[in-house]
């Protein structure tokens, strides 16, 4: 029996499991966070693949990981510097060893260190041996032998138990964590079911990483994350590119319009592609088109249908779709056009996130073509969003762009169960058989929103496209007044959106002296820097943003309210330039960066300290 | 066999049913008059309702005639007019979806589209304005432009190999293909309404004048003096006869088609190939698109008519299917599927 550890109690942790491509660690960070979801912590996650398929082995090009941020208090981002990382093979120690904080645990799999694989992965000496780790917390365990020699009575063969290493790790993490281990071996029961030996490997290395942890040494302690006061209710884990494909797929059952979805695949926006595809049950059709024009081209001719249509896309497809997205635009139909952002120009930094297409979104089309933009801001928060995209979509009869990006499409959190019932209802302004005195482009008073009038529909044939038409009559016009009285319209519509949104929110006092703005996926962390320097008794509050275009109707008064302030972005001050051409009367300063990277809280607070030390 | 699916009218409807209260705004002389009148024959013939049919267009002068038949329509943007009907078809598959196109418009800019369409064998009836010539820009050569010809882009000459309609389409496993002049509006509308009868993508290639651009383009086929000699008008089920004197013919020999005079060289009327436009096999099909002159009389009418499943069919049969077998009935079920858990 080993001799009792000592607890150390954490309000939160960053866990980062890293490895080869083919190491399984996906599963791992995977079957670790829904273990701490059960025990009650609050999470968010984030996977951080390689761009290549099978990039070579033990380089660092291949290495994949997975981070995982848990607390007993709410987790707003899936964190930045680790707290414990789990390293399979030296490339992966290479690749991540300046996210982990001084005096860290670093669990590596000693067996991988081989001299071959150390130069590999570009060390010159075995960072194991020559002291550069003096600083954290090493625990060297050769994992792979152990688990080898742990399997000697399991018929299984080399290959395979090689694979099971994952497990023994995943053990090793239980112990520490001091985690019930029940989850995973029914997991494991589940996914082998046919397979009874390999049942018995990955259960048995399991078992033995646990026992392993408890007997070794060089752990002193455990480490205790106690349950996060949670609301209560179902939960499940989500990432946001599910949840923008289930946001959807609410919004057509609520509003009794058929969801349609025409895309083509891209990275980061794929999974929404494929995650509709498989919900044919619920009535969803999905048209994987030739390319990204076919996409929102039959997504228009979908909507003119009557569908709640949709295209999803990243921003080089959305360049694509520009000419199709005026026609929407001019045609006042419905579309909600999801653009997970991506670093670029071009193709860019495809596995990377930016916040780089937002004056796209605004503005990247030809003529006067306003639209609605929307941007969600977390995982979960991406199913409301998509919702809501869809519901002033249909209800004021213009496209949409809703904006998320890599880093919230692929990360995950906790995702308190919505009822559907208990959504806004969705109203869609469907025109009735025969309806006196239809006209195309007659409108409602209040939203300007004109009728949709399905094909199909007796007494309402018509016409419409891209050619200008006359307002109301909806006939092929060229005359100068209407022209510039349907841009106008078009305009307001989009403007009195704003009388349907939330107002915007501060976060913290209501005034003082510097007031942090941002929009979209950098809200968590944004939301974490403002709360710790609040704590620390500064004056700065957040206003985050997730209406776009309109802004809330308040921006301007919550502006004035405070001393100084500063837009934060990734990308190059896109959002800035536009409150600086919507409200010229405040002076913004800007926090800028266009790594492909998120930001991180000792950054943010640097930053923050600087201005509020500045006169 | 017309759709089953799409309402059919209870009352006969006539050409006025149709007809548009837009001006037609096409140059006096151009073929588009002509295919807008064989459109509003064949719609009451087919049958279906008058809110049934949906007219989708690109851009182009052809691209202009959604505005000209009362149904519903959307006049779109260059190029897309297949991927956007696709997306009317497949949201709503009891419509009757028709697309008016040109050359430029479906084999330049919207070459993807509409292979892809073709490939997919959506049920849309593709109208296929072939003027050779770009003529709402004003006339500049197009994809089906012949070699050499004079525009205002090619003031040499083109340098381009021309497309042929019935190559590109059978080379994208099309499953109807077929061609008529515009000065034959009997056969036109009689092709229509083939085409209405197809389940699939069916593209009737329509040789349009263009007065303006590109006047006489087709005269070599379509005057008065030639077209007997010059146009093989084909019938399902009848042997391959052509000319003023109907004492020509296709025969197969070899792999190759020939045109022969019937009485010369032993050819009896018995060895004329008689034609199947329903033939899976699209070999003759596309042997039978591709003749050209002057050794051969060009193929017009049906050439090709072959059943094969839907893109809709199948969508509809899909969802069917997951309804039927899917625990996952509602969102709410979906939300609360897989690992969840209670706090
Ligand atoms: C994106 C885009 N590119 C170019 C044009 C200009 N344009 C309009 S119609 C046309 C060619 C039309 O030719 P075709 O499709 O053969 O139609 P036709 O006018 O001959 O019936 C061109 C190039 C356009 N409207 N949109
Ligand atoms: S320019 Fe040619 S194609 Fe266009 S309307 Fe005139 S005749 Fe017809
Ligand atoms: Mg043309």
């Amino acid at each position: 029996m080993a001799k009792q550890k000592n607890i150390v109690e954490l309000e939160d942790v960053v866990v980062k499991f890293v490895g080869d491509s083919g190491d399984g660690m996906q599963l791992t960070g995977t079957l670790f966070s829904d273990t701490a979801a059960l025990a009650g912590n609050d999470l968010a996650t984030f996977p951080d693949f390689p761009a290549e398929i099978r990039a070579p082995q033990n380089t660092v090009a291949g290495v994949s990981g997975f981070q995982v941020h848990l607390g007993q208090r709410k987790i707003f981002t899936s964190g930045d510097m680790c707290d414990v990382l789990v390293a399979m093979n030296p490339a992966s120690l290479k690749a991540n060893l300046k996210w982990v904080k001084p005096g860290a645990t670093i669990i590596v799999d000693e067996s991988a260190f081989e001299p071959k694989f150390v130069e590999k992965a570009g060390y010159k000496t075995n960072p194991l041996e020559d002291g550069s780790l003096e600083s954290y917390h090493l625990i060297k365990a050769p994992i792979s032998l152990l688990t080898k020699e742990s399997l000697a009575d399991v018929d299984i063969d080399k290959k395979m138990a090689e694979k099971t290493k994952n497990m023994f790790v995943l053990g090793m993490m239980y112990f520490l964590f001091q985690r019930d281990l029940d989850k995973t071996l029914d997991f494991i029961l589940n996914k082998f079911r046919n397979k009874p030996e390999v049942v018995k490997a990955n259960q048995t290395a399991l078992k033995a990483g646990y026992n392993y942890a408890d007997t070794v040494e060089a752990i002193v302690s455990t480490i205790k994350v106690g349950s996060a006061p949670m609301e209560k209710g179902r939960y499940r884990n989500i990432t946001g590119n599910v949840a923008t494909a289930w946001g959807l797929l609410a919004a057509a059952e609520r509003s009794g319009r058929p969801l349609f979805l025409g895309s083509y695949p891209i990275t980061p926006a794929t999974e929404i592609l494929m995650e509709l595809s498989k919900h044919k049950s619920l009535g969803a059709k999905v048209f994987q088109a030739e390319d990204e024009i076919a996409g929102i081209c039959s997504a228009v001719g979908a909507s003119f249908s009557g569908s709640l249509a949709a295209t999803t896309t990243s921003g080089p497809g959305l360049s694509l779709k520009s000419e199709a997205l005026g026609l929407a635009v001019i045609t006042e139909l419905p579309l909600v056009i999801v653009n997970v952002q991506r670093a670029g120009p071009s193709t860019g930094m495809p596995t990377k996130s930016e916040q780089s297409d937002l004056l796209q979104a605004l503005y990247g089309r030809n003529g006067e073509a306003p639209l609605i933009v929307i941007a969600a801001s977390s995982p979960a928060n991406c199913f409301y969003y998509a919702y809501v995209a869809s519901k002033i979509s249909m209800e004021h009869m213009t496209p949409v762009i809703l904006l998320t990006d890599g880093h919230m499409g692929f990360g995950s959190e906790l995702f308190k169960i919505p009822k559907t019932a208990d959504l806004p209802d969705i109203n869609p302004p469907v025109a009735k058989p025969n309806e006196p005195d239809f006209k195309p482009y007659r409108r409602d008073p209040v939203t300007l929103a004109r009728k949709w009038a399905l094909p199909g529909t007796e007494g309402l044939r018509h016409r419409i496209g891209g050619l200008e038409k006359t307002n109301i009559n909806g006939t092929v016009s060229t005359d100068p007044l209407n022209h510039e009285l349907m841009v106008n319209i078009r305009e307001d519509k989009v403007m009195r959106v704003a009388n349907y949104i939330p107002e915007l929110e501060v976060y913290g006092e209501e005034s003082g002296d510097l007031l942090v703005v941002g929009w979209g996926g950098t809200e968590g962390m944004l939301k974490s820097t403002v709360g710790r320097m609040q704590v620390a008794g500064h004056k700065v509050s957040l206003a985050h943003f997730n209406y776009i275009m309109p802004l809330p109707k308040n921006t301007q008064e919550v502006f004035s309210r405070f001393k100084k302030i500063v837009v934060c972005e990734l990308n190059n001050g896109q959002f800035v330039k536009y409150l600086r051409m919507t409200f010229p009367e405040f002076k913004y300063l800007q926090h800028n960066k266009v790594q492909g990277l998120p930001f991180h809280i000792k950054e943010l607070t640097e930053v923050y300290t600087k201005i509020l030390e500045d006169k | 066999m017309l759709d089953k699916r799409i309402e059919k009218s209870p009352v006969q409807l006539t050409k006025e049913d149709f007809a548009s209260d837009q001006m037609v705004k096409w140059c006096p002389g151009c073929g588009g008059h002509a295919i807008l009148a064989s459109v509003e024959k064949v719609f009451p013939q087919i049958g279906y309702k008058k809110e049934n049919f949906t007219v989708v267009s690109g851009i182009g002068c052809s691209s202009r005639f959604p505005y000209y038949v009362n149904t519903y329509g959307f006049h779109g943007i260059h190029g897309r007019a297949a991927a956007i009907a696709s997306g009317v078809k497949i949201a709503n598959p009891d419509q009757s979806v028709w697309i008016a196109t040109g050359d430029g418009d479906s084999m330049a800019i919207g070459g993807n589209h509409f292979i892809h369409t073709i490939r997919r064998n959506i049920d849309l009836n593709i109208l296929l304005f072939n003027n050779k010539i770009y003529g709402l820009t004003k006339g500049q050569f197009s994809p089906t432009t012949p070699m050499g010809q004079v525009t205002k882009t090619s003031p040499q000459g083109t340098i381009e190999h021309p497309f042929i309609t019935a190559g590109l389409v059978m080379g994208a496993q099309g499953t109807f293909f077929a061609r008529v002049p515009d000065n034959n509006v009997k056969l036109m509308t009689e092709v229509l309404y083939e085409a209405a009868k197809h389940d699939g993508t069916s593209v009737v290639e329509i040789l349009e004048n263009c007065v303006i651009f590109n006047d006489k383009a087709h005269s070599e086929l379509t005057s008065r003096e030639k077209r007997d000699d010059n146009q093989l008008i084909l019938k399902h089920g009848e042997p391959m006869i052509f000319g003023k004197n109907r004492d020509m013919g296709i025969i197969l020999k070899g792999t190759s088609l020939y045109a022969v005079k019937i009485g010369i060289g032993g050819v009896t009327e018995g060895d004329i190939l008689v034609h199947d436009q329903f033939n899976t096999d699209p070999g003759i099909h596309r042997m039978l698109g591709r003749m050209t002159g002057p050794d051969y009389p060009v193929a017009f009418g049906v050439i090709r008519s072959a059943r094969a499943a839907t893109y809709d069919d199948q969508v509809e049969e899909q969802i069917e299917a997951a309804k039927a077998s899917s625990s996952i009935k509602c969102v709410d079920d979906l939300l609360n599927s897989g690992d969840t858990w209670e706090i």
